[in-house]
């Protein structure tokens, strides 16, 4: 059984599901969405400032957890480097019949290109399916911090979190 | 001798922010350190800080270093390095030795950033080459760009051994697992997460046993340790690895405290000994000022507000601004910020006037 964050290193079903910043598979099911794996308070709030369209909140006190709100949020992605803990992702379960995009931050050289077929790993860093490099992003603005959009089976979905080249 | 109106031991986040928030309100602040570069540990941080805007959330911890120094140089902060504060005496008189020549400097007011060091771990075979600090291995890849090994074995599982093998991992180095004694990763959560989706095994309830190799680290035994942290017998495992980091835990660097007689007191949780100091900073001697992680164990963010607080402290009482309504304000701000940063679980040592 997972024991949770501080016990295993990776969130277990139940935390993921009591996350105010993870969307429902619903919500993720009808347009992309971010995904915010944050579930411990820190005192810590600049994904806030960073989304251009106010989808998150958390409030006066900086060690409330950020709050997700799927009807506003675009999936744009711009709170994916905010984030110094690298725990927000963005998922678009619909990006084929039969593939979604992920999202992550990537703060590792050397980078995949774009094209590349990569591992894909899961929270555990165990290699769950294989991948393909839809996008490598930077912009000064991500302060060296790259956005990369992998391509994986949709079932995958919400398991994949880094990649291996 | 030289004398000044305020000295600033120590030009880390807390030492700097002192010394701007002193200059801001026209104090010149003279900044001594031993180190041959200003910043303390903040240029060795290369990963995005927490916290929120005032403290730079989001910011890398070396930018934050680099917009410390453009501030003290903006508000005419002196900042003398290669300068070891080995002593201060009853009349404010700071003993230095200043680039290996010795010197003296009186101050009117001294706030003392003097920082934390790293704490060891004895086990047979520690003083073979290979066993380091965390804090030497971050030092080598983030500042000297060198790899201090190719297999390493991370001890302790809190912020500083998560942090700094994500930095090691972003150096291509190989880190076998992290190891803890704890029941529990100490460190944040979201730290973790990122070294465990990297596939870096996180050994919880497992201490090193022994080091072993013969002119250097080639091989680290551990062994399972109960609730009360004794050894299990027969449980050993060993990894083949040329170096072992020691991320234990951090000392408040209090020696020029206690050598002047600021009154310390034990806190475990804020790291061991440190100086009790009031809501101005100030030490239980007049002139004498703490801040940082010398007066308990904590976040950078939460050093450059103690920092700022005693620099403004400092201005007040050295009477570049007027005790007033306005700068009781300002005071008051900056406790806001660092109740906020813990909370309402802040240091224990906070006494009254």
């Amino acid at each position: 059984m997972d024991k949770g964050i501080k016990y295993d290193g990776y969130l277990s079903e139940k935390e993921l599901a009591g996350a105010p910043g993870v969307p429902s598979i619903d919500q993720l099911n009808v347009k992309p969405l971010a995904v915010i794996e944050c579930i411990e308070p820190i005192p810590c709030n600049p994904c806030e400032r960073a989304c251009p369209f106010s989808a998150i909140t958390i409030g006066d006190s900086i060690w409330n957890l950020p709050v997700l709100d799927a009807n506003k949020c675009k999936g744009c992605g711009a709170c994916i480097p905010s984030c110094p803990g690298l725990a927000i992702f963005v998922v678009d379960m619909n990006y084929s019949s039969t593939s979604a995009l992920v999202k992550i931050p990537y703060e590792y050289f050397p980078l995949p290109k774009e094209g590349m077929e990569v591992d894909c790993l899961n929270r555990k860093g165990e290699a769950v399916t294989k991948g393909r490099i839809h996008s490598v992003k930077t912009t000064a603005t991500f302060d060296k911090t790259y956005i990369i959009g992998i391509e994986v089976n949709k079932k995958f979905a919400m398991e994949v979190r880094n990649i291996r080249m | 001798m030289r004398k000044v109106n305020l000295v600033v031991v120590g030009a880390g986040p807390a030492g700097l922010s002192a010394s701007i928030e002193a200059a801001k309100h026209g104090v010149k602040a003279l900044v001594l350190d031993e180190n041959h570069k200003p910043g303390g540990q903040l240029f060795k941080q290369i990963h995005k800080f927490f916290g929120s805007e005032q403290q730079m959330a989001g910011t890398r911890g070396y930018e934050i270093g680099t917009k410390l120094l453009n501030l003290a140089k903006e508000y005419g902060v002196e900042i003398k390095l290669n300068n070891r504060v080995i002593g201060i005496d009853d009349h404010n008189t700071l003993a230095i030795i200043d680039n290996h020549k010795y010197s003296e400097i009186r101050a009117k007011k001294i706030i003392l950033c003097c920082g934390a060091t790293e704490k060891p771990l004895a086990f047979p075979g520690w003083t073979l080459p290979g066993v380091m600090g965390a804090g030497a291995a971050q030092t080598l890849v983030n500042i000297h760009r060198v790899v201090p090994g190719e297999k390493i074995i991370m001890v302790g599982s809190g912020n500083v051994g998560l942090i700094v093998t994500y930095h090691l991992l972003q150096a291509g180095v190989k880190v076998k697992a992290i190891i803890d004694a704890s029941h529990k990763i100490t460190g944040y959560g979201v730290h973790a997460a990122k070294i465990k989706r990297a596939g870096i095994p996180i050994i919880l309830r497992y201490t090193v046993n022994r080091a072993m190799g013969t002119n250097q680290v080639e091989k680290v035994e551990l062994i399972q340790v109960d609730k009360s942290f004794n050894k299990i017998p027969c449980t050993q495992i060993s990894f083949d690895v040329d170096t072992i980091c020691l991320a234990v835990g951090l000392s408040p660097s209090t020696e020029l405290a206690r050598m002047i007689g600021c009154k310390l007191y034990y806190h475990p949780k804020l790291g061991g000994y440190i100086p009790m100091v009031n809501q101005y900073m100030q030490t239980t001697i007049e002139d004498i000022y703490a801040a940082g992680d010398m007066t308990g164990i904590e976040e950078a963010s939460i050093a450059m507000e103690e920092g700022r607080l005693a620099g403004l402290a400092c201005a007040i009482s050295l009477g570049y601004i007027s005790d007033n309504a306005q700068s009781q304000k300002a005071l008051e701000n900056i406790r806001s910020n660092l109740s906020q940063l813990r909370m309402g679980n802040g240091k224990g040592g906070i006494i009254n006037g």
